[in-house]
């Protein structure tokens, strides 16, 4: 059971390629960090296993528990367990939040089938709670006015109502104070379980503090340049990105 | 000339005949109105006051007068809010069914009986203003022709609490209704009052040329919703005259799902200091819909309020017209108006034209006026889409949403409810969500 990402290539439509043969397992129960420096294609790595369509798949396959991804639409990558956590969510006026993430919920349901309203509210308000978010926001629009680090709370409540198989968390703690950052830690490792994959894409150590991570990767220039364990991240984090250019120049 | 006769002869053709309990000064002005009719001119291409509009619309030849002939389903069909404090039924103008339940001094009648029990009251509000937006000669051809509609006259200091309801189906091939709804309301009085229009089969062409006159007294709240539901064969024109006096509330709502085409003026006259007018609607045209708006925001009073916001999703081969004015009187000081038209393109082959205008004749005004059309981002279908929720259902929460934002100006739970099943049923007749 896992996600499998093999020598994934993407160009943006323009032609300009940014994901030059990834390759990756996230198996089930596993939490993972792929770290690296900005522009290195973390983010449309993450969009390209969701289905954004601004990118084009130009070779490679992601398997989801040996399921071929690259050949469903976005919503059904969804519904098959693939849940995105947003860098930046977007807003959707007029639509609130309990509603939105009911139709979610709703959308996976056999045609004619209806979610039961009561044990629904109830899962919720537990979500809620856990992450520390005031009842209100049940009402109010999808993200509408929402500060950031309110927006990352929602995707993780988001994330929790699914209940996905793979979670790919975008740069989750940007724009997080350390307050709001141990909230966020709290839910993923909540969604830690021997059934779950979790992936986190990050820029910086200071996620990995509260989440430790199974496995690191380092990804550079649309590849992943090194793997290892937790100690990668420590490393990292005292010497910075700049062994990159060294490695580039050993590898040249 | 025999029942059949002029059962099946145009309502263009022959002046209509009063009824003989009507009060004889109705039957005056229904002879003028007559004959205000056959002498105003057609409007015709070129007009100001119909620029973008199909002229062609306004044939109504084909129409005719006629008792609805199987009326019991309507009155199981007029169900919309829980308890209401009266609720109206009428088929075709005739009254089906009648409940009420109001306190003590409201004048809550069908129209028709209000001449008879209370003439004066009615002849001192009935139609006292010009058509100033484009349908002069079909709101004379109205009030020529009008038989019912509702009549409420609430006393000063007495709140009605719930909504009064009033239900104008429309039944039969080719039939014309003319249902008038006059509205008075005391000082710091408060009542609402919602129009569903409908018809009784989906296939059965109709015209319905619908008048109301809302005059909003001091310190009064006054809530006017018009919820247009029509089958997609009908023709509607709805005038909408609203007055509101010094520290007045007046509210008028709009919601457009049905008909083939529908026209809507509406008219707010800010008559007070202190006095709010907020006007609204809602349209969600699809197929080969088309809502033709027409408003005008009059500030007569200096220290008046207004602000107007429709929203239009526009599907399939649809068309919206939003033409509106905010006109600041001399001497109307210290002027708050707004007026914004939002348009949604659910779809590439919809057309949206917006004029919105101003004109200011007095110092020291707050006003602004705009309109914007967009199209739902890529980025927002895909926050959607990543959630599982199908294309088709993630852009229909999206157009929902857009009008939610409207309906939720309303201010009351269970009306707002009740809207949004109407807007729901539209959502689920559109094929493909539009995509």
């Amino acid at each position: 059971m896992s996600l499998v990402i093999t020598d994934l290539h993407a160009t943006l439509e323009d032609g300009t390629e940014i994901l030059k043969g990834v390759s990756l397992e996230i198996p089930a129960g596993e939490v993972h960090a792929i770290m690296g420096p900005n522009g290195s294609g973390k983010s449309t790595l993450s969009k390209v296993v969701a289905g954004h369509e601004s990118y084009v798949v130009t070779g490679g396959s992601v398997t989801l528990d040996g399921v071929d991804v690259l050949e469903m639409d976005i919503d059904e990558r969804s519904r098959a367990g693939i849940f995105l956590a947003f860098q930046y969510p977007h807003e959707v006026p007029g639509v609130s939040n309990a509603n939105f993430i009911r139709a979610a919920l709703q959308a996976r349901l056999p045609k004619g089938e209806e979610l039961d309203a009561v044990a629904y509210y109830k899962d919720l308000y537990t979500k809620m709670d856990l992450l520390e978010m005031d009842r209100k926001f049940t009402a109010r629009a999808v993200n509408e006015g929402f500060s950031g680090g309110e927006k990352k709370r929602n995707e993780i409540l988001q994330m929790m109502m699914l209940d996905p198989k793979y979670c790919i968390l975008d740069e989750t703690d940007s724009g997080l104070d350390i307050d709001a950052l141990k909230i966020v830690a709290k839910g993923v490792n909540a969604m830690r379980s021997p059934d779950r994959g979790i992936l986190m894409i990050t820029h910086y150590q200071r996620l990995l503090d509260y989440i430790a991570p199974d496995h690191v990767h380092v990804m550079a220039a649309g590849k992943i340049v090194r793997s290892g364990g937790p100690e990668l991240a420590l490393e990292l984090e005292e010497k910075g990105y700049d062994f990159l250019k060294e490695d580039a120049l050993a590898s040249a | 000339m025999s029942a059949v006769l002029e059962h099946t002869a145009s309502l263009l053709e022959s002046a209509p005949e009063t009824p003989a309990a009507f009060p004889a000064w109705f039957a005056e002005r229904q002879r003028a109105a007559w004959q205000r009719f056959l002498e105003t001119p057609a409007p015709k291409r070129g007009d100001e006051a119909w620029r973008f509009s199909s002229i062609k619309q306004l044939d109504f030849a084909s129409f005719t007068r006629e008792a609805a002939s199987t009326t019991i389903d309507l009155v199981r069909r007029s169900t919309a809010l829980e308890s209401p404090a009266a609720k109206f039924v009428f088929a075709n103008d005739e009254l089906l069914h009648s409940e009420s339940n109001l306190p003590a001094g409201v004048v809550c009648l069908p129209l028709a009986e209000a001449l008879v029990s209370h003439g004066d009251l009615v002849r001192a509000h009935f139609m006292k203003q010009d058509t100033r937006l484009g349908s002069a000669k079909w709101t004379a051809l109205h009030e020529a022709n009008l038989r019912n509609g509702l009549f409420v006259h609430v006393p000063a200091n007495v709140e009605v609490e719930g909504t009064i309801e009033v239900f104008h189906w429309l039944a039969g091939e080719n039939t014309a209704i003319f249902p008038h709804t006059l509205v008075v309301t005391g000082a710091n009085s408060k009542v609402r009052v919602v129009d569903y229009f409908q018809s009784a089969g989906d296939e059965e062409p109709g015209l319905c040329i619908a008048v109301n006159d809302l005059i909003a007294g001091e310190g009064s709240k006054l809530d006017y919703l018009a919820v247009q539901a029509f089958n997609e064969q009908t023709k509607v024109i709805q005038v909408n005259e609203t007055g509101v006096a010094k520290d007045a509330s007046a509210t008028g709502f709009i919601l457009n799902t049905g008909a083939a085409w529908a026209r809507n003026e509406s008219l707010s006259r800010l008559e007070g200091e202190g006095s709010r007018s907020d006007m609204l609607s809602v349209s969600v045209p699809a197929r080969e819909q088309e809502y033709d708006q027409r408003t005008f925001q009059h500030h007569v009073s200096p220290g008046a309020y207004s602000d107007l916001l429709y929203k239009n999703s526009l599907y399939d081969k649809s068309r919206t017209i939003f033409s509106g004015l905010i006109f600041v009187d001399e001497g109307a000081h210290r002027t708050d108006a707004y007026q914004t038209c939002r348009n949604l393109f659910m779809s590439e082959d919809a057309e949206a034209n917006s004029m919105p205008g101003l004109e200011i004749n007095a110092d020291d005004v707050k006003c602004s006026h705009g309109s914007t059309s967009s199209q739902i981002p890529d980025e927002e279908i895909f926050y959607l889409r990543a959630r599982g929720i199908d294309s088709v259902r993630a852009r229909q929460l999206i157009a929902r949403g857009f009008s939610v934002e409207v309906i939720e100006r309303l201010g009351d739970d269970k009306v707002e409810e009740m809207i949004l099943r109407f807007l729901d049923d539209k959502f689920a007749h559109i094929a493909g969500g539009g995509a």
